[in-house]
């Protein structure tokens, strides 16, 4: 029994700091819509706060006023006010990618701020480490002690005020039809941006709850603690507060008391504790029928009172200009090739090698969202699959590099299936979390065995040989990689040009629509998830074989995030698009790798606030600015016509 | 034997029985119309027949074949098109685009492989049969337009023709005139009359608006509460005194 409560109480402010977290989640998203995976990074921006105030020596109490109480909403209803206000009535999609790219760009912004040295969290009531008083034998720490209190007290203000004031009311009525609110006399937008700003408020408060049980402020472990919320959030349904609360709560103790009770030392028990949140929601999202095709304003009976959303296809061009502009980027293309062939600098070769190869792992982004409209936050995970079996057979069997890719795009090609069949009655933001929790019991267990990433010390790679030709030195291995890249261009080009890609563009448009006129959405869900997945563990291999070696940590689910967020900002539903990003991406990243290191944070700042054009410009940046060249070539085009034709009358 | 046979049909939800077992025969190329007022269970009946409800009891049989247990999809391939009251279009694509890629899939020759190797564009056949579909709903004008630019009665249209141009041998149409002016009724009359005169398909259509039924039908069905109350010409179906009651109210 002494044992069980010494398991449990380190357990407690875990719970509380899910249990905060999830109720946000839970009150945005009901409220707006919007599943704010941002919070992550708004606990983390309040932690910060709270510690730098501290530090310099604050009173404990003011600075929990200014970052919690004052930042914490501020930041909330600012993101509401700007950029979240308008995503009300879009699909999901567009929804996620800038709630990712503020993930990604608040901590990045923070780091360019304060720079990126290590400080040791405060904690907020009592001193962490104090013991005051023994439970059943266990010490029971100041930690354990002010979360408690502290969490209980918050949530109680919260239950008297959703009840008190109807306001809780008012929301579902929000959500359910803003139109219709406002009908009714409610201020929608008011309603909304108060939901933003209590549930930021409870974001920042659990990040400086949780901050002390860390030896420093680290955005990653707000991002764990993000994805604990989550599933809390989806034990409650992502709609009922006290079951939400309560997950959040047992979650955490369950996580301690299995990591009290499995033998250290193993891949298991290291890597189950991390990983038992992300299995939870896997296993709630799948077996929850409420959860099924989550998605509030499809029943909105005035939807059709706001625009509809933006046209993703390029318009259809006069002759001259579609010819004109393909000869331009023919030429363009060549003559990019020739000059990184001639004129580039070795250091450089390997980054704009590392870009092409990084542009295959993108168009797995393409095919599956930009083609399936699907979303997946595990394409990274896709790569490592490919990379590690490249890697494996090369050690093991001495298999030929070319040879491997192929198995490696086979193999990630199985594990994308098998990812696919449990999303297949699911909505997107739920598609979108189920990936995402895949991703992270890959990091944390699957990968972690010698026999898939390699261990601690990963696996080295060759470069390949085909037919007695080695591709080893680096230039003829960017060559290898052009024309691989190509292939894979040209496959996705026709796929989306042929019948499957047309049968997924009628699910991306209308999936009731597509199934009555004989389309099987279920096994092209799959078929989008397999081929999504082959290219990115074609990629992944490519990768690896770039490097000569690869480790776990080249693939964590961080990358799957930053990918999306990358292709969404540059151009998810072209090939080029995907090309473009993986080239900026890494021209970007060695441009600022040559900066001093407290800029390294820039590229993720950057790339994160792109994103939130996604909002307004789901084409993409490059795309948008291609279609606006394209509109003012055209209407030279049909100016000089009409000049010819007066001249010739 | 009639193209379409749903026999002894009930349905629950909850406690409440929107269909009790109801019998409904469509003969192959005979128009039916399925009238009733709101909450009757025409749509239920009707999403049973098309698969997006199962019905709890009864058998539905199409062509010969049992289709009680068959996805949407699976009706769909079997011959049974339908359009929708709400619409269900895919947005971003143009007229010929839907019609193109419902050809394809009632034909059932997209493949991947072919897909790869480039053979899966629309062939220059299949943009004929396309563009004819278009030109029986008269909606040439606007083969290469966004859908989400056109009108909603000519929108209609275009589920109209997605729906036909796989060449059904089974047309359900989900009350089409629904927001439409009256003009645009009218258009749709003339269109569904030349498609019927044309193509020679059976058609299912539920409606509320009985001129445009009358103008359309062969025959009526009249469901009250979750039952068939009158089934007969169109004539003989509006003049009986239970269905003036139920549809049309009590006469004053």
């Amino acid at each position: 029994m002494s044992q069980f409560v010494s398991f449990v109480l380190p357990g407690i402010p875990y719970g509380c700091a899910y249990a905060l977290m999830a109720a946000g989640l839970v009150l945005t998203y009901q409220a707006s819509g919007v599943f704010n995976l941002a919070f992550g990074a708004q606990a983390f921006v309040s932690a910060v706060l709270f510690t730098i105030a501290v530090r310099a020596g604050w009173p404990g109490w003011i600075a929990f006023l200014v970052s919690v109480v004052l930042a914490a909403p501020l930041i909330g209803v600012l993101l509401e006010q700007v950029l979240f206000r308008f995503t009300r009535t879009a699909p999901p999609l567009v929804k996620l990618v800038p709630a990712l790219g503020l993930l990604i760009a608040i901590p990045s912004l923070v780091q360019l701020v304060i720079g990126t040295s290590a400080r040791v969290p405060s904690s907020l009531l009592l001193s962490p480490s104090e013991v005051y008083f023994h439970l059943a034998g266990s010490p029971v720490s100041g930690e354990e002690l002010s979360t408690t209190v502290v969490a209980v007290v918050v949530i109680i203000l919260l239950a008297l005020l959703l009840q008190s004031s109807g306001l809780g009311l008012r929301m579902r009525a929000v959500v359910e039809s803003p139109r219709m609110a406002e009908l009714a006399g409610i201020r929608s937008e008011r309603v909304s941006a108060f939901a933003w700003g209590i549930s930021s408020l409870f974001a920042g408060l659990a990040g400086v709850l949780l901050a002390p049980i860390y030896p420093q402020v680290n955005a990653a472990n707000f991002t764990a603690l993000l994805v604990a919320a989550v599933a809390a959030a989806a034990i409650g349904g992502f709609a009922s507060m006290p079951l939400t609360l309560l997950g959040g709560v047992v979650l955490g103790i369950v996580q301690e008391v299995i990591a009290g009770y499995l033998p250290s030392g193993s891949v298991l028990s290291s890597g189950l504790r991390p990983a038992f949140p992300f299995v939870v929601l896997a296993v709630v999202l799948v077996s929850r029928r409420s959860l099924r095709g989550a998605q509030p304003s499809l029943g909105d009976p005035l939807a059709g009172c706001d625009p509809p959303p933006p046209s993703l296809r390029p318009p259809a061009r006069m002759a001259e200009v579609a010819i004109g502009s393909r000869v331009f980027a023919g030429v363009l293309a060549a003559l990019l090739l020739v000059t990184a062939a001639v004129l580039v600098p070795g250091n450089w070769e390997f980054t704009l090698t590392q870009g092409l190869v990084l542009s295959v792992i993108f168009l797995s982004i393409t095919v599956l969202t930009g083609l399936g409209g699907q979303i997946s936050l595990c394409q990274a995970t896709f790569a490592g699959a490919g990379a590690f079996a490249v890697g494996q057979l090369a050690a093991h069997f001495g298999t030929p590099v070319l040879l491997g890719l192929l198995v490696g795009g086979g193999l990630a090609a199985g594990i994308g299936a098998l990812v696919a069949l449990p999303t297949l009655r699911l909505g997107g933001l739920s598609v979108g979390l189920l990936t995402l929790s895949f991703a992270l019991v890959a990091d944390n267990v699957l990968f972690l065995y010698s026999w898939s990433g390699g261990g601690g010390s990963g696996l080295s790679v060759p470069r390949p040989t085909v037919a007695g030709i080695s591709f080893a030195s680096s230039s003829a291995f960017f060559w290898l990689v052009v024309v691989l890249l190509a292939l894979v261009s040209l496959a996705v080009r026709l796929l989306g040009a042929g019948t499957t890609g047309q049968e997924l563009a009628a699910i991306r448009g209308s999936e009731i629509g597509a199934a009555s006129i004989g389309v099987n959405v279920n096994r092209l869900r799959v078929v989008a998830f397999t081929l999504s997945a082959a290219v990115a563990g074609v990629g992944g291999g490519l990768y690896a074989s770039l490097q000569q070696s690869v480790s776990p940590t080249d693939f964590n689910y961080q990358f799957s995030l930053v990918y999306v967020v990358v292709v969404a900002s540059i151009g998810i539903y072209t090939v080029a698009g995907a090309i473009e990003a993986g080239l900026a991406y890494t021209v970007l990243l060695q441009l600022i790798g040559n900066l001093p290191s407290r800029y390294s944070s820039l590229l993720g700042l950057v790339f994160g606030l792109v994103a939130l054009s996604y909002v307004r410009h789901p084409e993409g940046v490059v795309e948008y600015a291609r279609i606006w060249a394209l509109d003012r070539a055209e209407q030279l085009a049909r100016l000089l016509k009409r000049h010819e034709q007066a001249a010739g009358s | 034997m009639a193209l379409l046979e749903a026999s002894d049909l009930s349905k629950s939800f909850g406690g409440i029985l929107a269909l009790a077992e109801v019998t409904l025969r469509v003969e192959s190329a005979e128009a039916v119309g399925l009238v009733g007022p709101n909450g009757a269970g025409k749509t239920t009946l009707f999403d049973c027949i098309a698969g997006w409800t199962r019905a709890d009891t009864g058998r539905i049989v199409f062509d010969g074949r049992a289709i009680d247990r068959l996805a949407p999809y699976r009706r769909s391939r079997l011959g049974i098109g339908r359009t929708f009251q709400r619409l269900e279009l895919f947005t971003g694509m143009t007229p010929l685009e839907h019609l193109l890629v419902a050809e394809r899939v009632r034909a059932g020759t997209g493949r991947l492989w072919k897909d790869l190797l480039g053979l899966g564009r629309p062939t220059a056949a299949e943009r004929d049969l396309a563009a004819e579909t278009l030109a029986l709903v008269g909606l040439e004008d606007v083969a290469d337009a966004p859908v989400s630019t056109l009108s909603l009665g000519r929108a209609r249209l275009v589920e109209l023709a997605r729906a036909l141009v796989g060449s059904p041998m089974l047309l359900m149409l989900d009350e089409p005139s629904s927001g439409l002016d009256d003009q645009e009724r009218r258009a749709l009359v003339a269109t569904m009359r030349r498609v019927r005169a044309e193509r020679g398909t059976a058609v299912l259509l539920v409606e509320h608006d009985l001129d445009l039924v009358s103008a359309v039908v062969d025959r009526l069905v009249v469901l009250e509460t979750g039952r068939v109350i009158a089934d007969g010409g169109v004539a003989g179906v509006l003049a009986a005194a239970g269905v003036r009651r139920a549809y049309l109210g009590p006469a004053r």
